[in-house]
């Protein structure tokens, strides 16, 4: 099956989802946020690649944080940034997608960061450009958020470097979440052996063990022995019915507190794409403790989406 | 460009005789506000090489760093980011130091270029230098080489490599290509 992500030679054309992308393409995009790492640390925080290129920020759906750090990614690499924040109330949402698309491709943009709360509307977008646009997913619907995903796995690469020896445990809920969808996927194909996900029943995805994770519905025994919490928000803004009684039971049940993140191995990190619902679904105390890389996740997430947007700028003649 | 009549067979000459003679031409430049910084990946090796011996000789630390100035390439745009990049090493404050970049192979000048890009985003050096191991001829920009072990003119469609064994020797090899070099290639072909 064709992969709408790849070009004829293989190559990354849009980064939709991290399903179904080869290891050696995630890995690729690992080593070279390497390199964008220290770019923030010198006294020009700038490379050049991508001079005289317009990146477009298009979000139907509010989110400042990930705007921002596409932003600053996009930036650092010397675009010239437009940030669109589309009113979702047309009545045909279709043909008003690409009526706007159309409309910055007559503005000669090169390069398209989307964000939309229905799946599926990168993948709309990324098969109406031509081919010399790139589109970049920036969370659709319950489906994915392919550079979070590759930041969480960038980070724990970091910390963890034997990934191939890791236990993962993703926790809270995950039936909204594209974020821990793309964290499965991503740790999946960079070989990481055991990746738990803890939830209560009402916030996991039917038949979420075909992903090949194992599912507890208990903290204490999910997070034994783990060598990396990922925290996910509990999406207040998702729920439809009554899913949870309440957000302080909520926390007393699967919060995140000290007396948990003990039973974990003594050296495990503690990780959340935030924003945060601290007292929710994490105790203060472990969001600050030295345990925490939840800042450390933040500012690699911007060399993470500097390596997405340089090797989709790029000519692919080599 | 200039056309080299290289005959088919060339001795080469040992890369470690040439390091010799470029550490004789580096190191009455070292001044107390030197930094070597060697471009990826020869030019890395011989940094080190370099690095170590003055240390010795000098009786001091020389401060040093790598570079390999991929984000700073003109090919970008036509072959993409390369993959096997590095990450840059400066761990000095560039402003006010005496640079000397340390290459293997001299060809184009564009590496020399992106490196020397690169290195002033991190601040103003006193002065920037090239050493190169060999000068292979076919500069297509005016930039040249300070220091240099040998000029070995070389035709297009060949290319030096340089390699390292694992106890540290160099030995040099020249390769062919079937399609002649084209206008802007890698100097390190």
């Amino acid at each position: 099956m064709h992969n709408p992500q790849l070009n004829a030679q293989g190559q990354l054309q849009h980064l939709l989802s991290i399903e179904g992308l080869p290891k050696r393409i995630l890995t690729d995009i690992l080593d070279t946020a390497e390199n964008f790492v220290g770019v923030a640390e010198r006294e020009v925080k700038k490379v050049p690649l991508l001079r005289g290129k317009t990146v477009c920020n298009i979000f139907f759906e509010n989110s400042t944080r990930t705007r921002t750090t596409f932003e600053i990614a996009a930036k650092r690499l010397s675009a010239d940034v437009l940030n669109l924040n589309v009113s979702t109330s047309s009545q045909s949402k279709g043909e008003t997608i690409l009526d706007t698309v159309n409309n910055l491709i007559a503005m000669h943009a090169d390069m398209f960061v989307v964000r939309h709360q229905q799946s599926g509307a990168a993948h709309f977008i990324a098969q109406h450009v031509p081919p010399h646009i790139s589109v970049i997913n920036a969370g659709d619907g319950r489906h994915a958020h392919p550079t979070q995903g590759l930041l969480d796995v960038f980070t724990i690469r970091k910390y963890k470097p034997e990934m191939h020896n890791l236990r993962v445990a993703i926790v809270g809920d995950v039936l909204h979440s594209r974020v821990a969808r793309s964290e499965i996927h991503a740790l999946t194909t960079l070989g990481v052996p055991e990746i738990r996900v803890i939830a209560p029943r009402t916030l996991l995805p039917t038949d979420v063990e075909k992903l090949g994770v194992q599912v507890f519905h208990n903290m204490e025994e999910g997070l034994k022995d783990v060598d990396v919490v990922m925290m996910l928000r509990l999406q207040n803004e998702r729920m439809s019915g009554a899913l949870l009684p309440s957000s302080q039971e909520f926390f007393q049940t699967f919060g995140l507190t000290p007396e948990r993140l003990a039973l974990a191995r003594p050296d495990a990190i503690v990780m959340h794409p935030g924003p945060m619902n601290r007292g929710v679904e994490i105790d203060s105390a472990v969001a600050d403790g030295k345990q925490s890389v939840i800042l450390p996740q933040v500012t690699y997430g911007i060399a993470v989406r500097m390596a997405v947007m340089a090797i989709l700028g790029g000519g692919n003649a080599a | 460009m200039d056309v080299h009549s290289t005959p088919p067979l060339m001795t080469l000459p040992d890369p470690e005789q040439l390091l010799e003679h470029l550490y004789a031409q580096i190191k009455p430049r070292i001044q107390e506000n030197t930094a070597l910084v060697g471009i990826y990946t020869g030019g890395v090796w011989l940094m080190e090489r370099l690095l170590k011996r003055l240390q010795t000789e000098l009786g001091h630390d020389i401060l040093f760093g790598k570079l390999d100035a991929a984000m700073y390439r003109d090919d970008y745009a036509q072959r993409g980011l390369k993959t096997s990049a590095h990450p840059a090493y400066i761990p000095f404050d560039v402003n006010g130091k005496h640079i000397i970049l340390i290459d293997d192979i001299f060809y184009t000048g564009r590496t020399t270029r992106a490196v020397m890009n690169e290195l002033f985003d991190y601040g103003r050096p006193a002065s920037v230098q090239l050493a190169a191991l060999i000068n292979r001829g076919g500069a297509q920009l005016p930039i040249r080489p300070d220091m240099v072990g040998a000029d070995l003119p070389l035709q297009a469609h060949q290319s030096f490599d340089l390699a390292m064994n694992t106890l540290g020797r160099l030995s040099l090899s020249i390769s062919e290509s079937a399609s002649p070099a084209k206008s802007g290639a890698d100097d390190h072909a």
